[in-house]
Formats: C-alpha cells, structure tokens, sequence
C-alpha cells in the first residue's frame, strides 16, 4: 500500500505546496495547527478540490495528475472520507446510510463482513433508528461504518472528533483503535490534537503555513523529533503483553526491554501501546537499587537538545525504541552526559489508555 | 347545499385545470429552486426577480401578455396552432398555462425552502460514497425536496383554483371550456337572481381554500418532524 500526494494550490492569500508519501498501511495522520491545510489535502485527496497542479495516486492509480490531465471524479476515486460533521441521510435509517456506499462499490465487500463491521462499531442495535435519535457520538460510528464498508482504498478521517465534547471523544477513541487494528485500508487521520495523533497514529506528517513541516514514525513524532514546531516529547511505545503477575502488576515487552505496568485486563499476546512522558522519566549513571520505581531500562544517549534556558531532553535509545528524558540542564552537567553514552533510565510513571484496553474484549 | 350542473362542471373543470397546471409547472419550478439554491452565477438577482414577477404581476396585465404571446395569430401561438394544431386561446389549455404561470413562485418557493434546509454538504457525502449525479438526485436531494414539493404544490393548486384575471384576458368565459369557478361566480353575479348561486360558489372556493392551505402546512411539519 501506498499513497502519493503532491499539490500545489493557492487559496486566497494561502498557499498549498506539499509533497509526501505515505507506504504503511496503518494510520497516517495529517497533524497541524488549523489552517495548516490538511482539510485541504484531504478535499484534494477526495476530489472534492481541484489542486491547481499536483499528482495524487494510490498504490500507483492515478487519481489526479496535472500534467497528464487526470482528474478521476469523487465518485471514482474509491476514497472514504469522514466528515467532520458526519453527514449522514437525515432520510434514511442507520442502515441504509451504512449500506449507502456498499451498494454502489464495485468489488463490495461480503455480507460476512457487513456484520462484522456494525458489530466493531457496536451498531448492532441501532440499524433501524434514523439519524435524528443518534447521539453525536453513534452519528461518527455510523459515519465511519458507511465510509469502511464502500470498499474504499483509502479512508480518510477529517477530525472526526473535533465536533464531540470530552466524553463523547472517550467513547469514540476504542472504535477508532479497533479501527486501526483491524482496517486493511491504509487510513489518512487528520487531527490537530496531540493525543490523539501519539494514541492512533502510526505515521505522522506535520504541516504549518500550508507546507510539510517533517514526516516520521510516531516513535519520533512523540519523541519530537520532527517538524521544526516540536508537538510532543516523550515516548510511544507499542508493547505486547506478555503475562500478568501475582502481585497485581502486568508484564510487557517491547524491543529494547521489559516494562512492569499496574494491572491490565488485556489478554497476553495482545499489543498495547504506552506512553511515556519526558517529564516522568529520571536518569542515573549507576543502577539504582532501592527505588520506589519499577522500571529501570538501561539506554544509550542518542542526542542532547536544549529545551529553553534551564532544561535539556535526553533522547534515549533503548534497544533501538526511543525514550526522551528532560531533565535540568544543571543535572545534564552534573552527572556529565555526553551523546553515546550508557546511562539508566528510570520510569516514574506510563501512561496506558485505559479506553484502548476494552477494545481488547467485549466492549459493553 | 346542491349544486346545478352547471355549477359542477366548474367544479370539475377548476380541479382539472388546477391539478394540470400543477404538473405542468412542476419540473420548471423544480429545476427553478435547484438553480437558486445551489448555484452562485452574476445575474442571480435578476434572475430571482422575473422568477417571482407572476407573484405580483397584475394577472390581467398576464393573461394580456399571453394573448400577445400564444394568439393564434400571434408569434409563437400561430406557430404553434400552424405546426402543430396546438391552441391555447379559448381553450382549456390556455387556462392551465395561465394558472401554471402565475402559480409557478408558489412551488419554486417552497421547493427552493425544503432545498435549502438540507445541507449541502450531503451531496458531497454521497459522492465520496459513488453516487454519481442522477443517483444523488433520485436517492438523495429529491426525497429530502419532497416536503417542499408537496407543500409547494398544495399551495400551487390552491392558488390555482381561484385564478380569474389571466384566465378571462386569455381565455375568456367559455362554460365548459374555460369557466372555472372564480368565473362561474363572476357570471352568476353578472345574471339577474344569480346571488344564491354565487353565494354557493364562493362558500365552495373559501372551503377549498382553506382545506388545501391546512394540508400543504400539515406535510410541511410532518417533514420538519421527521428529518430532525
């Protein structure tokens, strides 16, 4: 899987010029502040906007060139896109907007899968109502199913979050995960949020002022990394459970160690990604002993980056994941740190989604 | 209350020549109110104004300028009548054309309202879902119209019914052929000892009024009620 975007645009007094590439068929999101232009390259994307000149192609098919003079219309392009604002047929009931798209594709999918899909979204009990009785949250679940089961082959998110309050937010988010755990359609997420690009997203390209400002993993996104307006500092880590232990704490591994975590009913084997916050993490050059924390990793230093007048964050590489430490510029000096060197890193807290665990099961 | 025979046949006659100025009208206000409510072009304004001129156009100054117009001896009414053997003039035809004209607003109007109420946004929606653009009408925009469309025809036969000045201009008073009820009043009261008889008639076309107007508001909430 893989999507090319290339575009140029002038809208107004703003200026579209961005160029990236996008292979994993995970999540990509379009991260950035508003009016950076991702809503843009996602109409773009859709055929909903005309670039004034560009390539847009997935997995090689072309669905707009300017020099070729390509221009697929919207409903050729197979491209799912979740309004903001859902825009469900206020006519129809639940699931005939589900089904909506899946009637007009091509190579649809199979009524197997339909089930499957409502069932993800927990859909199950509300074909039948129209869109009026739905809560905001059902709204952007239905919206998600109707534009999935198109068969699209690429489905784009326009912060479908950004109209929900907090809570709803908190009960969309494990759909979303299951989403991105199970959708073979590599997903574009667009998103001005922090948190919800480190929870959900496994590429991140960074846009301001209308252009690519830096692209990478997740990984360096929240180790902040790229872009020159650093969004993140900290760590990402997608880990597996590997077992949970007697005296209440959980197990799991990751490649460059073990981390013990408060109990979490996730099944072992299954992946889990944890956060780990610059803040909460200390470094000492001998391995400390008796410490309240539970998790002491052995790092090398990959980089020291000044973080304002006093303080300095520590980018760790831990058998090759990474970690960022911001510690006082003081403490830098001090204990001597130098870039290559081996140094242990303490972890005071990690941050688990609780939402994320209850994908891992039954939801209600 | 009984009817005479005469009396009936403008009846039946006002129906006829409303519900058929109703369905003639229909696909022009309709393409009328798509027009208006989705598109932007110069010249909207204007084009506004003369789509709405037969709501305050005096309707005898209409049925004049559809003499001019359609007479068989006029231009495009002798072609007609020439070519074809269409005519409009003392005919019950001409009544239709007449009413449907001057009653066109009527569903333009509402239409355009139900139109407009229905985001936009929404065809968009069914075009990322592959609807191409007959389907997006036939499944999308026109079942989210069809409230305005029918509110906005209730209220164009409604209307309809009680046209008068364009009808005798263009048509005359032809009974039978071109005496709708408002005429068949006018007549009764031009007849000595027709009062009773116009009494009735004008009961009748109040009573109709009324019922269509409460049944185009009733389809209207109806709607508001579903969708929202």
């Amino acid at each position: 899987m893989s999507v090319d975007v290339r575009l140029r645009q002038r809208l107004g007094a703003f200026a579209l010029d961005v160029a990236f590439r996008s292979d994993a068929s995970g999540v990509t999101a379009l991260f950035g502040p508003s009016g950076a232009g991702k809503s843009s390259i996602v109409h773009a994307i859709a055929g909903l906007m005309r670039p004034d000149e560009g390539r847009i192609a997935i997995d090689g098919r072309v669905l707009f060139d300017s020099n070729a003079r390509v221009n697929l219309p919207v409903e050729e392009r197979r491209v799912g896109l979740v309004f903001q604002d859902a825009r469900l047929f206020p006519h129809m009931s639940v699931r005939d907007n589900l089904l909506f798209g899946w009637r007009r594709a091509k190579d649809r999918s199979s009524e197997a899968d339909i089930s499957q899909i409502v069932e993800m979204l927990g859909l199950g009990q509300l074909q039948s109502r129209k869109p009026a009785h739905l809560s905001g949250g059902e709204k952007s679940r239905v919206a998600l199913g109707r534009a999935l089961l198109s068969s699209p082959s690429l489905l784009l998110l326009d912060e479908p979050l950004a109209a929900l309050d907090a809570s709803r937010k908190a009960e969309i988010f494990p759909y979303l995960e299951r989403l991105r755990d199970v959708a073979r359609v590599p997903i574009f997420y667009v998103s001005h949020t922090v948190d919800e690009v480190l929870r959900l997203a496994d590429r991140v390209v960074m846009l301001r002022d209308g252009r690519v400002d830096g692209e990478g993993s997740v990984f360096d996104f929240a180790a902040g990394e790229i872009g020159e307006l650093r969004a993140a500092t900290g760590a990402v880590i997608d880990a597996r459970v590997e077992g949970h232990r007697p005296d209440g704490l959980s197990v799991l591994s990751f490649p460059g160690g073990v981390l013990s975590v408060p109990h979490t009913p996730a099944l072992p084997g299954s992946r889990l990604r944890v956060r780990i916050r610059a803040e909460d993490v200390l470094l000492a050059r001998e391995e400390p002993r008796a410490i309240s924390a539970n998790n002491v990793l052995a790092t090398q230093i990959s980089a020291l980056r000044a973080e304002g007048p006093s303080q300095v964050d520590v980018h760790l590489s831990c058998g090759g994941t990474k970690l960022v430490a911001r510690i006082t510029q003081a403490s830098a000096a001090r204990l001597g740190l130098k870039e290559g060197e081996a140094v242990f890193a303490v972890v005071k807290s990690v941050i688990l989604d609780p939402h994320a665990l209850r994908g891992m099961g039954a939801l209600e | 209350m009984s009817l005479s025979d005469a009396e009936i046949q403008a009846l039946l006659l006002s129906l006829r020549v409303s519900s058929a100025a109703v369905i003639a009208a229909l696909p022009f206000a309709f393409a009328a109110a798509l027009l208006l409510a989705r598109r932007n072009f110069p010249g909207k304004v204007l084009v506004d104004a003369v789509l709405h001129a037969p709501l305050v156009l005096p309707p005898v100054a209409m049925g004049y300028l559809l003499l001019v117009v359609f007479g068989t001896r006029a231009g495009l009414g002798g072609f007609l009548f020439q070519n074809f053997g269409i005519r409009f003039v003392f005919n019950w035809t001409g009544a239709v054309l007449a009413a449907a004209i001057l009653t066109f607003p009527f569903q333009m109007r509402a239409i355009r309202l139900s139109l407009e109420s229905v985001d936009a946004g929404l065809g968009d929606a069914a075009r990322t879902l592959g609807a191409k653009a007959f389907d997006r009408f036939r499944n999308v925009t026109l079942p989210l119209a069809l409230p305005g469309v029918a509110a906005g025809a209730i209220t164009a036969f409604a209307a309809s019914l009680g046209e008068f000045g364009a009808i005798i201009t263009f048509v005359s008073n032809i009974p039978g052929q071109t005496r709708t009820l408002p005429l068949a009043i006018y007549t009764a009261l031009q007849t000595p000892g027709g009062e009773a008889a116009a009494a009735r008639l004008a009961t009748l076309s109040i009573l109709l009024a009324v019922v269509f107007m409460a049944m185009a508001e009733f389809v209207q909430r109806r709607a508001r009620a579903r969708f929202t």
